[in-house]
């Protein structure tokens, strides 16, 4: 390691910066362009619902489809629900 | 027959006239009748970047219409003897192309030559679609960097779902990934996606990469597709991608920094 490395390292790396946020955002548009046209609006649904009891924020729901053979999909709902506030 | 190949990227600036001129030269190079069809109505570029702007007379809308046949329309290139070009037309309609017009003149083309190159426009709009929808195979441009390899992607999905052999169900467009405009320097110091970051994002198979170089602006500015300047790195690296397109085993060039000299060897770099 050279002394110019030294103070290099102490900056972020922005191509691996770039890296992760692409390996991310590939992956979740891959999913939806998989998916079938109705999945963003049954999100959505899916959201309202959840509201009319708790509050969430928009990207506390994730819907997701998976093929896992060509009979059966497996429809996955992730839904982060915010710390219990009780008493 | 034919092979149909499609130059795409979706993100605009990447490279892709610079690379369908290159490799549709480099094609001609090695013998096989070729010709280059420019497929960015409205915005004509190609016939600059190879040289022949001031021979355009009728162009590939024209075919379509039958304004003009094919013979008419093609220009054969000045440096080499199985060489042409298809120029776009410069009209403002850009739903010019349609499915069955496009099918006709390239199934004429596929008649005399070995190789058809797609020269696409940037974007997903129509353009873009009739130009990969026939593809045989995909040369995917990309510079190393996020917006271009995001865009990238999302032409992959196309290429994989909007193609004549996907909706035919017959095998896929065979996909090969370009990098362009590739910086050694600037990956060493960790400011610049490398070759193995972007493959391992896209996963798509690795046709070649082409060093950001003074070159391909020379090249541009006077008419020469870069490929002939074979003194030049990105020449090379262009030469080097078409004889893997055409199926050779060629090593990767150019993907490292050149020696260091003694300033970096104290300071690192």
């Amino acid at each position: 390691m050279s002394l110019l490395d030294y103070f290099r390292s102490s900056k972020k790396n922005t191509a691996s910066q770039a890296k992760e946020r692409l390996q991310i955002i590939v992956a979740h548009e891959r999913r939806r362009r998989s998916s079938p046209d109705y999945l963003p609006q049954l999100e959505r649904d899916i959201l309202e619902v959840i509201r009319k009891y708790v509050n969430i924020a928009d990207d506390q729901v994730s819907v997701t489809l998976e093929k896992s053979s060509d009979e059966l999909s497996v429809l996955e709902l992730n839904v982060t629900l915010p710390e219990d506030k009780r008493g | 027959m034919a092979k149909i190949i499609v130059v795409t990227s979706g993100k605009g600036g990447v490279g892709k006239t610079t690379t369908s001129a290159a490799i549709g030269t480099g094609l001609a190079l090695k013998g096989h009748k070729t010709v280059i069809v420019d497929f960015d109505i409205g915005l004509r570029n190609l016939d600059l970047i190879m040289g022949c702007e001031r021979r355009v007379v009728f162009d590939f809308v024209n075919v379509i219409n039958g304004e003009a046949n094919l013979k008419q329309a093609l220009i054969k290139d000045k440096r080499l003897e199985n060489l042409f070009i298809l120029p776009a037309s410069q009209t403002r309609d850009k739903d010019a192309l349609h499915k069955e017009g496009v099918e006709r003149v390239l199934n004429e083309l596929a008649e005399d030559f070995d190789f058809i190159i797609c020269d696409s426009p940037a974007g997903i709009e129509s353009g873009a679609m009739m130009a990969l929808y026939f593809a045989d195979e995909a040369v995917v441009v990309t510079n190393p960097e996020v917006s271009s390899v995001r865009d990238s992607d999302r032409i992959l999905g196309m290429l994989a779902s909007k193609s004549r052999r996907a909706e035919q169900g017959l095998p896929g467009i065979k996909e090969h990934l370009l990098l362009t405009r590739y910086n050694p320097e600037r990956v060493i110091k960790g400011e610049m996606l490398s070759v193995d970051d972007v493959n391992d994002i896209l996963a798509i198979k690795l046709l070649g990469v082409i060093p950001e170089s003074q070159a391909v602006l020379n090249a541009s500015n006077s008419g020469q597709p870069v490929i002939l300047d074979t003194e030049s790195d990105a020449g090379q690296a262009y030469l080097d991608t078409v004889s893997r397109l055409l199926g050779e085993d060629v090593p990767f060039r150019f993907l490292n920094v050149e020696k260091k000299g003694l300033f970096k060897r104290i300071f690192g770099g």
